[in-house]
């Protein structure tokens, strides 16, 4: 059967998602995390010359006129430039908006305008950590009280344990990827961090949730067999759960407004790889872990 | 099975009403009950200000923090914008102890994207000037400009006022709070009224008195902030350099404005821009549409798949999550929930997850039908079996959104509730709606035709 395949391979499984998390640290060590401006601080201005816009080349010149540290001025699709630049006071602001209509040459419209100071930055930087802790830590805590009644042959600390390796494994992956393609992580990155999480540890608990009953009906001595039965009642629910959420994510993806299609991006790719990790890593590391129990 | 049935009509019913009031109090003009969009659907400017309260003492912050509250919503409020928001909000926790500027002033300015001179009102330090009446003839002309502006303004006319009439009816005295010594309160000995008793410097004394010497019998206005707090008649010239205000204030109004009048400026250090975004008009509203049709789409693929793999109890499932996405919205509305982006992703999400729920339950009902059980049966016992993993998976989910909404700045919040909110409202419409549907049409016969509707599968 497909589930008792799972747990007499899971070494390999093991190395794939072992090769994925590796991969991901890697991007994460040596391409670097792009941060969006709520967290490193500076400012992005949109605007959009309803009537044309001018070329490129002279607005990265007004730009640097004006002693402002900017990145190349980048085209949107629809007749303007998205500006990066430092965190720009009020009065910056302005003039820059000034300039950049070329004496009203070019009348343009303010888009949206975003501003960070750096010390905000640095504050809901420390904030999103904080938080990520503390829903790892609350989760440890809360699957080690829902399993409480169980502790042969895996104590209850052994599925809080190994539901964790698998949320981190779920979201570490989906940054890296984030890290390769050189997209922003900012708020909405770590809100859909957050989110997966969630919703990572709510599929291992189906699945630990049904080996708890199996092993109090006791169908078999075999801890092992336990595990690919309820893998294998499980697995139908779990594809098909994980299914309807990547489909609403692809609406949001492809139909939502721009500003969370990223956010959709990641939340999907934590689905993806929550599946996996909840069938292929979490229930065949419990065996591990009653391996470790024997030992001692 | 009839008590049932008349259950899930009542169930059916009542959703269909929920979804009603939805739509009627979007679509009805100056409605109680609208969406409350956030500034990156509706456009506007969102500002944030870091409030420098090193001199003040611990025990007085949350004091000066609610009159800095009271002025900035003043000024905001004469900036004609339409329900701004502004609202105190500690940073606290994770900034280091000697950085005493965690204290944060959030001001919202919907449909506001010209920004520059909100900030600038903002950042002014407030003014308190004694105003004098001008010349009857000039009072006359105010009289009339205002007059015809009024009739104007009846007509559904739009004319620009005249400068008489933005002049107002009274003229600079020179006096003002810079000559101001201190401010106290006090209370009129026969009424128990409260009093906001000023004294002047010097110098405010001499032009006091001068000034009230002029203008024995006319009014001398007292305006904080360019809009006028009392219009005293002068009895005689007031010489010593002490004044009185007493108006319709309430004890608690006059010591605010007391602290005020006392502090000079604003009630803080200083008051720093940390942070500002706007988002135009257009660009919200194609967020907001473009959510829209997400949101129907991802209704529609979820419902073609449920239909498609559970049939019977799919459709049920589809109907469960229509009532669900009624009665999250009624909730969005009554709480009110402010919906930005985020929250409208964060709903989108709550759909799929909603899902979930159902599918646990269908697949344990299967079971139960493979072991030869009828359908009923299979119907109670798939829902009590599942019911562990259901409460269980969620109670993870609602500890993340609580820690989302807990740390969360303003963006966070709205995710973590529109989240919080959808997961709750999801195991109420599987556990209630779903079962209740499905027991409404499970008959305990096991022919061919009603095991292939309860079952699932693209198959068979």
């Amino acid at each position: 059967m497909t589930s008792m395949f799972v747990i007499t391979y899971r070494k390999i499984f093991f190395a794939i998602s072992g090769l994925f998390v590796l991969a991901a640290f890697a991007a994460i060590f040596f391409i670097g995390l792009n941060f969006g401006i709520d967290f490193k601080g500076g400012s992005i201005l949109e605007v959009r010359y309803p009537g044309g816009r001018p070329d490129a080349a002279p607005v990265n010149q007004v730009i640097s006129d004006l002693l402002i540290e900017a990145l190349p001025v980048q085209p949107t699709e629809e007749s303007g430039f998205i500006i990066r630049t430092r965190a720009l006071e009020e009065s910056e602001r302005v003039a820059l908006e000034n300039g950049l209509s070329f004496d009203s040459a070019y009348p343009l419209e303010e888009v949206r305008f975003n501003s960070v100071g750096p010390t905000l930055g640095a504050e809901l930087r420390s904030k999103a950590w904080v938080a990520i802790a503390t829903v790892i830590m609350a989760i440890i805590l809360f699957i080690a009280y829902v399993f409480r009644g169980v502790s042969e042959p895996v104590s209850s600390w052994g599925y809080g344990i190994v539901a964790v390796i698998a949320l981190i494994h779920d979201v570490v992956i989906p940054t890296g990827i984030f890290a390769a393609l050189g997209y922003e992580i900012d708020s909405l990155f770590v809100i859909a961090a957050l989110a997966i999480l969630g919703l990572s540890v709510n599929d291992t608990i189906v699945v630990f949730d049904r080996i708890r009953e199996n092993l109090k009906n006791k169908i078999d001595r075999d801890f092992k067999i336990i595990v690919g039965k309820s893998l294998r009642q499980t697995f139908i629910r779990s594809i098909n759960t994980s299914l309807t959420v990547v489909l609403v994510l692809l609406a949001l993806y492809f139909f939502g407004p721009e500003s969370t299609q990223h956010f959709a991006l990641v939340l999907t790719l934590g689905m993806v790889f929550g599946t996996y990790s909840s069938i292929f890593l979490a229930s065949p590391l419990l065996i591990v872990a009653e391996k470790w129990g024997k030992k001692k | 099975m009839w008590k049932i049935r008349i259950i899930a009509f009542i169930i059916l019913a009542c959703g269909i009403g929920v979804g009603y009031f939805d739509y009627r109090s979007q679509v009805v003009p100056d409605s109680v009950f609208p969406f409350n969009l956030g500034l990156d659907l509706s456009g506007g400017a969102h500002l944030v200000y870091g409030a420098d309260v090193s001199s003040i003492s611990n025990s007085e912050i949350a004091e000066s923090m609610g009159a800095l509250r009271d002025v900035i919503e003043r000024r905001v409020n004469l900036f004609g914008v339409s329900e701004p928001i502004v609202q105190v909000e500690q940073a606290g926790v994770f900034s280091s102890a000697e950085d005493k500027n965690t204290y944060r002033l959030i001001v919202e300015l919907p449909g506001v994207t010209d920004i520059n001179s909100a900030i600038q009102m903002i950042g002014a330090t407030p003014t308190l000037e004694f105003k004098k009446e001008r010349p009857k003839e000039e009072i006359e002309a105010f009289k009339v400009a205002l007059e015809n502006f009024q009739k104007a303004q009846e007509a559904g006319e739009s004319i620009v006022p005249p400068q008489v009439l933005i002049d107002g009816p009274y003229d600079d005295t020179g006096l003002t709070g810079r000559f101001l010594e201190r401010a106290r309160l006090e209370f009129d000995q026969t009424t128990n009224e409260p009093i906001v008793s000023l004294k002047f410097n010097k110098e405010g004394s001499d032009l006091f008195a001068s000034i009230t010497k002029e203008n024995v019998g006319k009014i001398l206005a007292i305006y904080l902030d360019g809009t006028p707090i009392s219009e005293p008649v002068v009895r005689q010239e007031i010489t010593g350099g002490e004044a009185q205000i007493s108006g319709s204030f309430t004890p608690a109004e006059a010591k605010t404005l007391v602290g005020r009048l006392n502090s000079g400026a604003l009630p803080i250090d200083k008051l720093e821009l940390l942070s500002t975004q706007t988002v135009g008009p257009s660009l919200g509203g194609k967020a907001l549409s473009r959510g829209i049709m997400a949101g129907i789409w991802g209704i529609v693929v979820v419902a073609g798949f449920l239909i498609a793999w559970y049939r019977l109890p799919g459709f049920f499932a589809v109907i469960a999550l229509g009532i669900y996405i009624a009665i999250v919205l009624a909730l969005f509305k009554l709480i009110p929930v402010t919906l930005t982006a985020a929250g409208v992703a964060g709903f989108i999400l709550s759909m799929g997850m909603a899902v979930d729920a159902n599918i646990l339950i269908f697949e344990r009902m299967k079971e139960e039908m493979k072991a030869g059980n009828d359908l009923v049966r299979s119907v109670e016992d798939g829902f009590s079996r599942a019911w562990l993993s259901i409460r269980d998976g969620n109670l993870s989910s609602i500890i993340s959104a609580v820690i989302l909404f807990w740390f969360g700045t303003s963006l966070v919040k709205g995710f973590a509730l529109t989240l919080g909110i959808g997961i709750m409202a999801s195991m109420f419409s599987a556990i209630v709606i779903t079962r209740t549907f499905l027991l409404a049409v499970a008959v305990g016969n096991n022919s061919r035709f009603v095991r292939f509707l309860f079952g699932s599968g693209f198959l068979k």
